[in-house]
Parts: C-alpha cells; sequence; structure tokens
C-alpha cells in the first residue's frame, strides 16, 4: 500500500458555507437584473442584462467551477475561449453594422 | 511484507481528465456562442419585433427556472465538496436534488412551450408567419436556443443519475499481493491479525504454494485514510458540466424574458 500517496488535493476541500454565499449572491444578481428590466432604461437595458448576466457567469465559473483553486492551465483555457467568442461576435458586427 | 508488495490499482488521470472536459466544455459555449452571436445580429436589424415578440413571454416562468437551476448549482457544488469531506450520504441527497430541480425546470418547459403552442406560435406556424420577419426571427431562435438548452439539461440529468449509483456503488477498491513479490517468504505460514494488544483477532488458512495472491479489498467510505478524490473525478466533471449548462441558461434568460 505504498505507491498510492500521490495525494491529488491541491488544495484543502472548501467547507459548505462559501456555496452558499455563492448561491446567495447569484439570486441577489438575478433579483437586480429582473428589477432593472423593469424600469425601462431604454437601449441601455441590454447592457445592463449583459452585465449582470457576466458578473453571474464569472461567478459561477470561478467558485462554483472551481477555477479558484486551479492553476494557470484551466484559467488560460477559459480565457482563450473568452476571447475567442468577443473576436467572433465584435469581428460580425464590424461588418454588419457598417454596411 | 510491504517492502516487497505491490498494489493493484488501476491509474487514474485526475488532472488529464480535467482538462478533457474544459475543452468539450469550450465547444459547448463556441456552440452556443454561435447561436448568440445570430441572435444578436437579427437583434441588432429588429430591435422592435424582438421588442414585441418578448414581451409574449412569460417572465416570471423564466425568473423560476432560472431560481431553480441556480439553486441546483448550489446542490451541485454541495455534493462534490461532501465528498471532498468523505460525506457520502450528504453527496447523495445533493445530487438527487440536482436531478429533482432538473426535472422540475423541464416540467416548466413543457408548460412554456405547451403554453406557446397552443397560442399557435411553434416554427413555422400560420399565426407566427402572419406577423413581421423580426418576430418569426425571435421565435426561431427562442425555440431552437432554449430547445437545445433543454436538451442538454436531459442530459445532464441522465449524467448525474448515473454518478449518484456510482457514488453509491464507490468505492470499493482491491489491493492484490502477488506472488513472486514477496508471497514466497510467507509460503507455510499462517495469516493472522494482530491487534496493538498482541491478541490475534483473525486467524486465516496455511499459505502454501497453491496460493497465487492475496487480495485485499476494501471500502473506503468508512475509512477516510483509504480516500481518494481522483476516485470522484467522473462526478466532478459531470459537475463542470451542469454548471456550464446553468451559465448558458443566465445568458438566454435576459436576452429572451427580460428584454421588452
Amino acid at each position: 500500500m505504498s505507491d498510492h500517496e500521490h495525494e491529488e488535493h491541491a488544495h484543502e476541500p472548501a467547507g459548505y458555507g462559501i456555496y452558499f454565499l455563492t448561491w446567495f449572491s447569484l439570486l441577489v444578481l438575478t433579483a437586480i437584473t429582473v428589477t432593472a428590466a423593469g424600469m425601462h432604461f431604454g437601449s441601455l437595458s441590454v447592457v445592463v442584462a449583459l452585465f449582470i448576466a457576466l458578473v453571474k457567469a464569472s461567478i459561477v465559473l470561478w467558485l462554483f467551477m472551481h477555477l479558484k483553486y486551479e492553476d494557470t492551465l484551466f484559467h488560460r483555457l477559459v480565457w482563450i475561449m473568452i476571447l475567442a467568442m468577443v473576436i467572433f461576435i465584435g469581428m460580425t458586427f464590424t461588418d454588419t453594422l457598417f454596411r | 511484507m510491504s517492502g516487497h508488495s505491490i498494489a493493484l490499482t488501476a491509474h487514474k488521470d485526475y488532472r488529464g481528465s480535467k482538462i478533457g472536459i474544459w475543452l468539450f466544455l469550450i465547444t459547448e459555449i463556441t456552440l452556443f456562442g454561435g447561436m448568440f452571436l445570430l441572435y444578436s445580429i437579427y437583434r441588432s436589424e429588429y430591435a422592435q419585433d424582438f421588442h414585441h415578440a418578448a414581451a409574449e413571454l412569460n417572465t416570471l416562468v423564466g425568473t423560476i427556472n432560472t431560481l431553480i437551476l441556480l439553486t441546483s448549482s448550489l446542490t451541485m457544488a454541495l455534493s462534490i465538496a461532501a465528498v471532498h469531506h468523505g460525506n457520502r450520504k450528504l453527496s447523495l441527497w445533493m445530487l438527487a436534488i440536482t436531478v429533482l430541480c432538473g426535472a422540475g425546470f423541464m416540467v416548466n418547459k413543457y408548460f412554456e412551450w405547451g403554453a406557446k403552442f397552443h397560442h399557435g406560435i411553434y416554427p413555422g406556424s400560420e399565426y407566427l408567419l402572419a406577423h413581421p420577419k423580426g418576430e418569426v426571427l425571435f421565435y426561431g431562435l427562442y425555440f431552437v436556443m432554449t430547445g437545445i438548452h433543454g436538451i442538454h439539461v436531459l442530459v445532464g440529468m441522465v449524467l448525474l443519475t448515473v454518478m449518484f449509483l456510482k457514488v453509491m456503488k464507490q468505492p470499493n477498491a482491491k489491493v492484490s499481493f502477488v506472488a513472486g513479490h514477496g508471497l514466497g517468504e510467507i509460503e507455510g505460514c499462517r495469516m493472522a491479525f494482530v491487534d496493538a494488544g498482541g491478541k490475534v483477532v483473525w486467524k486465516g488458512d496455511e499459505v502454501d504454494g497453491s496460493i497465487e495472491r492475496i487480495d485485499v479489498k476494501t471500502k473506503y467510505w468508512p475509512v477516510k485514510k483509504r480516500f481518494h478524490v481522483a476516485d470522484f473525478n467522473q462526478l466532478e466533471n459531470s459537475g463542470l458540466y451542469w454548471h456550464i449548462v446553468d451559465i448558458i441558461w443566465i445568458f438566454l434568460f435576459p436576452l429572451f424574458y427580460l428584454i421588452t
């Protein structure tokens, strides 16, 4: 029973509390986004809704999906993904907006 | 004996499998990203029609489904945390609640889509085709995007049910001491377990030449020492999938339900 000591415990297991806190903050943000949608900010409402969605997604990625505990490789993977999406959407809009 | 013994346990690449699932999640994001791109282009072209069409969607149902999915993400994370703390019972309960939340989400979706069909709103319906082009596009995107998302929820539910069964059974492990790796030394001897007080608590048969190997079968759960997080990487990876499905809904919700 010797060589089973390659313990993959890169980090101490997180307590349960942090997940409840994460969940609660996501609920608050949902309440904010629903209320903000009812206030009719006009063209700004899309920006507000997307911004809150991005914050919520980041919270899920960072805490629920444990990116906080992962090393740089995983962080880079996610950044590459975000960058790719920005390029796809941004480049397409430079075409459709200025036709 | 331990100096000669070898433990025959399956190799598990914890990090490798995690990289694999993250790469897969990236392809999922590009799948939905393409549809989000389509949505945003058409939205900028038919802003007015999208506004009118979105007003038809039930914000309350959308909000309830958001709360259900966020809660399921919480129970999913708790299930994995429970495994890390060696608490199988809690892990199983949390997994069960996660699957139930998924089912609740799908039931809501069923009634929501059902109501739309009832009003004659479905892809290619006469009612819809009589409306402006932008509204047709909005509902086309709505059905495709929430539909594919719903399929992802169903897949997640199946995956988590399998994980439930695995966590329920796991982890039983076997360590084998094979002939030629020290077994010869104890040939002709009798095996016994002796406790700290020197008392023999168990006595076995004689180890003769016919013995090929000695297996030690373990159940991990009652013994924390034998517990390895790597044994649960499938549960963790399924959790990552469940969370990405939640993230996609986080974007679908405001874009379809809140922009009125």
